[in-house]
């Protein structure tokens, strides 16, 4: 993965040069461009009744299935509703399922690592054991059965997708601290009287942060690719309410007439998928502190 | 190594056991009333006691697990109650149709990551290697659905090399027509396994080819193509091996979009056809099915690599 972040980003990080002297890590234009793509979009959708957009859910049967005019920069689909007002409001979907659902597999994954991986023994056991299981586990197929059966609102849909992935987040996390566990300052932290909780929220967290943010990324991708799925299979939240995924798969129907209904909602998550993979990809590289000669 | 694989055996016995507590009470603690989904709302409270007995629902949910287990291991996945086809038929149907699906998408997929590997590694940050890189990142990003939409708007209604979703036909009635619907559902497919397979085999190869057996080689005069097939490929054959065994087991879940947008009749469509009318027992055996699969198809992984390459048991 590194390499191609390298790729794109045109300033790659450089370890050190030839004299062994440890350079200050930059990253990429392409990625400040991606960062500004990111925040856009977070804003614009939590602004979005300040922007002065048409109501997304508004009908104009005068409008239907326009390409974008002034009127409607991008378009109106085939109720004649807004597309930039669906799409920015849509972003909301995404933006709360994936956020939300990393969030729920950070606090129960990422804690439950932590510990494991610095107190080992028959906890660190257990509960592995369990992740192991629960990886074996086709998570796609539960969750399609979950949501189908228990209901698929915005946040029912977050709480099982943060549920389901709180084993991977563990796998990830219990690996990231599990290297620094038994390094000399943690050893040091402790014959100082250090406590458990400070030796894990002051030595160790810092350390595992750089891979843990990296993670959130790219995972927040995975599931807004999921919620995606959701919404082709009709479970994710019902129609008229626009999200990303409802309105590519709602543009199916027109694909012929109007194919400009499947480009903008398809566009923006594309560039907002990219975007996360290569934040993460980046901020990795960077603040990794193994990949510089320390 | 035969402890090893003991200890490995008895593993996967209890993970498929515990996969197998799952799938119950995954379906059983579920919201919904099958007396009322065969009966319908408005029937006697009598009438649905009778049928609670001779569905057996009445016994306590543990002894309702163990029937069901034993009849499980039996090769009995029940009856469904909506479309009165066992389970194991209607598995007997879409189980090929996947197998068919995978073949396809993964020697379209090798057959494009390999090659396209060897020759970005030939010239790290080539040019070559860069659009390649850079391309495989993109697809990264690429959801399968919004492929599938774009496949269609160019191959089916732009330039009618592609039939539609809805046009499948089965390989027993028309081999041929049965090929040219498959291979839409199997590019897309195939794009998620290009950009892992390319990417583990690129980096894989640019490390082999600074090993010092390659510079050997290399100074004995041997031709660049040689080396590249017989001494720096082989090593790697066996990641990729692996990345594809995996792999396959995400594909069969991941393969559900694909097939029910595209209306390929896989075990996919079967699932989200089942979930929509709700079809407990259907929906119970497949996922019940998929999850054995991907179990057993990690152990085999497991199990040949042990073979191929002993230091993995001493570890």
């Amino acid at each position: 993965m590194s390499d191609i972040a390298a790729t794109v980003a045109s300033a790659a990080p450089e370890a050190a040069d030839d004299d062994g002297i440890v350079k200050k890590k930059k990253v990429g234009v392409f990625f400040w461009i991606f960062a500004g793509w990111v925040a856009l979009v977070v804003l614009a959708s939590i602004l979005a009744p300040l922007l002065g957009l048409q109501d997304p859910n508004n009908a104009n049967f005068d409008a239907i299935n326009q390409g974008p005019t002034t009127a409607h920069l991008l378009g109106t689909d085939d109720l004649g509703r807004d597309i930039l007002s669906r799409v920015i409001y849509g972003a909301r979907v995404s933006l709360i399922v994936g956020f939300g659902a990393m969030t729920i597999g950070m606090i129960f994954g990422g804690t439950l690592g932590m510990v494991a991986a610095y107190r080992r023994g028959a906890v660190d056991s257990f509960v592995s054991a369990v992740s192991y299981v629960m990886l074996a586990f086709p998570a796609l197929v539960a969750v399609i059965a979950i949501v189908a059966f228990w209901g698929h609102d915005i946040w029912k849909i977050t709480i099982i997708v943060g549920i389901a992935s709180i084993p991977l987040v563990y796998r990830v996390v219990r690996a990231a601290t599990l290297s620094y566990a038994t390094r000399e300052f943690v050893t040091a932290a402790k014959s100082q009287g250090a406590t458990d909780i400070r030796i894990l929220t002051r030595e160790l967290l810092p350390n595992v942060l750089p891979a843990i943010i990296s993670f959130f990324l790219i995972g927040v991708a995975s599931v807004i690719i999921l919620e995606g799925a959701l919404a082709f299979l009709g479970l994710s939240v019902q129609p008229p309410t626009a999200s990303w995924g409802n309105m590519i798969s709602e543009s199916r129907t027109y694909l012929s007439q109007n194919p400009w209904l499947a480009l903008f909602p398809s566009l923006a998550m594309f560039l907002f998928l990219i975007a996360l993979n290569l934040i993460g990809d980046s901020l990795r590289q960077v603040l990794d502190v193994q990949d510089s000669k320390l | 190594m035969a402890k090893f694989l003991f200890k490995r055996a008895l593993a996967l016995i209890a993970i498929l056991f515990v996969v197998s507590i799952g799938t119950f009470f995954l379906i059983h603690l579920l919201p919904g009333d099958p007396t009322v989904t065969i009966l319908g709302p408005n029937d006697t409270a009598h009438n649905k006691a009778v049928l609670l007995q001779q569905l057996g629902l009445n016994k306590p949910i543990w002894q309702q697990y163990w029937i069901w287990l034993g009849n499980v291991l039996t090769g009995n996945l029940g009856q469904s109650f909506i479309t009165h086809a066992t389970v194991t038929s209607t598995l007997a149907h879409a189980v090929p149709i996947d197998i068919e699906l995978v073949i396809i998408s993964q020697v379209l997929a090798l057959g494009i990551a390999i090659p396209l590997a060897i020759a970005s590694a030939r010239r790290p940050n080539g040019l070559l290697d860069r659009v390649s890189t850079t391309s495989s990142f993109a697809m990264l990003a690429l959801p399968p659905f919004i492929i599938i939409v774009f496949l269609v708007l160019i191959f089916s209604i732009h330039f009618h090399v592609f039939p539609g979703p809805g046009s499948y036909v089965p390989f027993t009635q028309n081999p041929w027509s049965n090929l040219h619907t498959m291979i839409l559902p199997a590019i897309v497919l195939a794009v998620g396994s290009i950009v892992i397979y390319f990417r583990l085999l690129r980096g894989d190869l640019i490390s082999t080819l600074q090993e010092e057996y390659i510079t050997m080689a290399r100074s004995k005069g041997l031709s660049d193509r040689y080396i590249m097939w017989r001494h720096a490929l082989r090593p790697s054959s066996l990641s990729l091996l692996a990345a594809a065994g995996l792999n396959i087991g995400g594909l069969i879940a991941g393969a559900f979009v694909v097939e029910y947008l595209l209306a390929i009749p896989g075990l996919g469509y079967a699932l989200v056809n089942s979930i929509q009318q709700v079809d407990y027992l259907t929906v119970q055996g497949i996922t019940l099915f998929v999850a054995v699969v991907v179990v057993v198809l990690n152990f085999i992984i497991d199990f040949l690599f042990t073979i191929l390459d002993p230091r993995i048991a001493r570890e």
